[in-house]
């Protein structure tokens, strides 16, 4: 599929579900509905950018939902109470993530194993800091994530926002282009002078930096934090990737289409609740949604390849 | 002639009883709740929606809709909530996944003029209503009980619940604070069972080969059968085993009685409390007012009311009270 189309079919996805919704709860079809609609999905929209990062050079990370549930333990503690201590604290954690794909790529150890293994670390810190739920949101924060800026919601502004800088940062910039290269070819790569351990690195501090992001939006949301809250968000945030026109492999991915496939996903669950199903069939609803999603592109991409 | 003048009458009743209820009869409640994975839960449910379906069909609300979220997460409930706000709905009550992270979609709520009731897990937002149950006095009564039963004391085992829940976390304190309180007794080890049978069985088997002579074992509910069964399992006597109300526990214990003379307590807090929230719901919506913070009882069973509990208990369910308007109208009072 050229890269040109594949932000098409995540595209019609969204606005075919958003018309669904629109039409069965005419309510939501309004600046405040809007808003209540995608607000949650800001949070997941920036820990899919960040998966995305992962997936781009060919890994996948099964620690995003415990490594954002940290980051929102973190700020709902210490960026809250001592402001330079948790700013210190998610600089150690971005660049934490970036030595783990350091390492990833030094020892050559399969990525799925070892983000597995560091989601337990993760974890594991995230009670030790909140053992019970708790912590508060800083102020500037919490008046960041409900501000109300004219003509869109906040939740759209944000989402039209992340797909511009990261669609720059990944399609357009030269670093970027380097980088989708590592997925596409690493040794070629290699071999063009580039150090692909550097490079992976990169990826993977990205991907903190967008994961860090990420804890901050969903606490400037909830106000405040738990070792469990984001969970979800390892399986939504790949979900959201494959969704947007991303593939596992290859470095082909597309930020705008992480982003749209992030409120996709969102605005499924919110549609099936409308729909007033039973929450047993929910997620196998959210599965067959998605698989209808992906059948159509795997249609699409054999009618190009024929002609 | 008569027929008429019968007919007549029951009209006016019937629009008198109307005319009572009429501030409410156009009202919309939904539930929102995080987690329907256990007996307790599920008794939960169906006791609300024995109590909705009865106020609806009575016209004293509009609609009472129970919603479940498919996964037990904060972040899927937040999301349930603001849906709710959008389906137009003129109260939620609400089991909360965390006390704090739904306050972001609560406040919306509130802010959106739908009434919020918490029950059971409770929120902390301020313009939200709680329905609490004292679970820190539940952890301490255990201890209590026990210092009753054996007063010499000696070494317990600690069942805890689901790690980094609110309840789990009130429990444990009370249960510390009577320990404090009955020094004799002392908290040897501490496992996580999650209120849930098979998985206090697996974790007490795990630790009970480190463990010296326990006496007793505080638990939190949901958890008191799979430990006996692990004691059973490891060939060692059967302490003491606080229970919390749920039907397997409550047999076993009517089993062990017959057999034995087993003696222990057993308390939890009724499923029913669902319906106390609806029914409180129901009165703020009718313009009563309430106090922002109310105080459930939590139901005991006791040596004597084993059989009565036990009997009217189905299985695989908990035992349970379905509270009406008149409690409800009780427990404000209470507060007041």
């Amino acid at each position: 599929m050229q890269t040109k189309y594949r932000i098409l079919l995540p595209l019609i996805s969204l606005a075919v579900l958003l018309a669904a919704t629109f039409w069965m709860q005419p309510r939501t079809m309004s600046y405040f509905g809007v808003n209540l609609l995608f607000n949650l999905a800001v949070p997941i929209a920036l820990a899919t950018i960040a998966q995305m990062m992962i997936i781009m050079v060919n890994d996948i990370d099964l620690g995003m939902g415990a490594f954002v549930s940290l980051v929102a333990c973190v700020v709902a503690t210490f960026l809250q109470d001592t402001p330079v201590l948790g700013t210190i604290m998610l600089i150690g954690l971005i660049l934490s993530y970036a030595a783990m794909g350091a390492l990833i790529h030094r020892l050559e150890l399969p990525a799925i194993v070892v983000t597995l293994g560091m989601s337990f670390v993760w974890g594991g810190l995230a009670l030790f800091i909140l053992p019970s739920p708790g912590g508060a949101s800083p102020g500037w924060l919490r008046a960041l994530m409900t501000s109300k800026p004219p003509l869109m919601p906040m939740a759209v502004v944000a989402a039209i926002l992340f797909s511009i800088v990261t669609h720059l940062l990944i399609m357009r910039s030269g670093i970027g282009t380097v980088l989708r290269g590592v997925g596409g070819n690493t040794r070629a790569v290699q071999r063009a002078g580039w150090s692909v351990i550097w490079l992976k690195a990169l990826a993977y501090g990205l991907a903190g930096l967008f994961a860090v992001l990420a804890g901050m939006a969903l606490v400037g949301l909830t106000t405040s934090a738990d070792a469990n809250i984001a969970l979800r968000y390892t399986l939504l945030s790949i979900a959201g990737v494959i969704l947007g026109g991303g593939e596992f492999i290859g470095g082909k991915v597309s930020p705008t289409g992480a982003v749209i496939g992030a409120l996709t996903l969102t605005l499924a669950s919110s549609f099936l609740n409308f729909m007033r199903l039973n929450p047993d069939w929910q997620i196998g609803a959210q599965g067959a949604i998605l698989i209808l999603v992906l059948t159509a592109r795997l249609l699409f991409a054999k009618r190009e390849a024929r002609t | 002639m008569k027929t008429a003048v019968m007919l007549l009458t029951t009209a006016t009743l019937a629009l008198s009883a109307g005319a009572a209820m009429a501030d409410t009869s156009g009202k919309r409640i939904a539930l929102s709740n995080n987690y329907a994975g256990n007996s307790w839960r599920q008794a939960m449910l169906k006791t609300f929606e024995e109590t909705a379906d009865q106020a609806v069909s009575d016209g004293v609300v509009a609609a009472a809709d129970a919603y479940t979220t498919s996964e037990n997460q904060t972040t899927e409930q937040a999301a349930q909530i603001q849906n709710m706000i959008l389906q137009g709905y003129d109260a939620i009550l609400l089991n909360a996944a965390s006390p704090t992270a739904l306050n972001g979609a609560v406040k919306e709520a509130c802010d959106a003029g739908v009434l919020v009731v918490s029950f059971d897990s409770i929120v902390t937002e301020p313009c939200a209503y709680r329905i609490a149950v004292d679970f820190v006095e539940m952890g301490r009564q255990e201890v209590e009980y026990l210092s009753e039963r054996l007063p010499e004391g000696g070494k317990l085992l600690e069942i805890r619940g689901l790690a980094g829940v609110s309840t789990d976390d009130a429990i444990s304190q009370g249960i510390h604070n009577g320990v404090e309180e009955f020094p004799q007794f002392e908290v040897v080890g501490s496992v996580h069972g999650d209120w849930a049978q098979d998985v206090a069985q697996k974790a007490v088997s795990g630790i009970l080969p480190s463990l010296p002579e326990v006496v007793g074992v505080v638990t939190q509910g949901g958890d008191g059968y799979g430990a006996a069964q692990a004691f059973a399992a490891a060939g060692r006597e059967t302490p003491l085993i606080i229970l919390g109300n749920r039907q397997d526990e409550m047999a076993w214990w009517a089993e062990q009685r017959d057999a034995n003379g087993y003696e222990t307590l057993s308390l939890s807090i009724a499923p029913g409390v669902a319906s106390l929230a609806f029914w409180v719901a129901q009165q703020i919506l009718d313009g009563e007012e309430v106090p922002k913070d109310l105080t459930v009882p939590f139901l005991k069973i006791t040596q004597d009311t084993l059989d009565e509990q036990l009997a009217s208990t189905p299985v695989g369910s908990v035992a349970n009270v379905a509270y009406t308007l008149e409690d409800a109208k009780a427990v404000i009072a209470g507060a007041k």
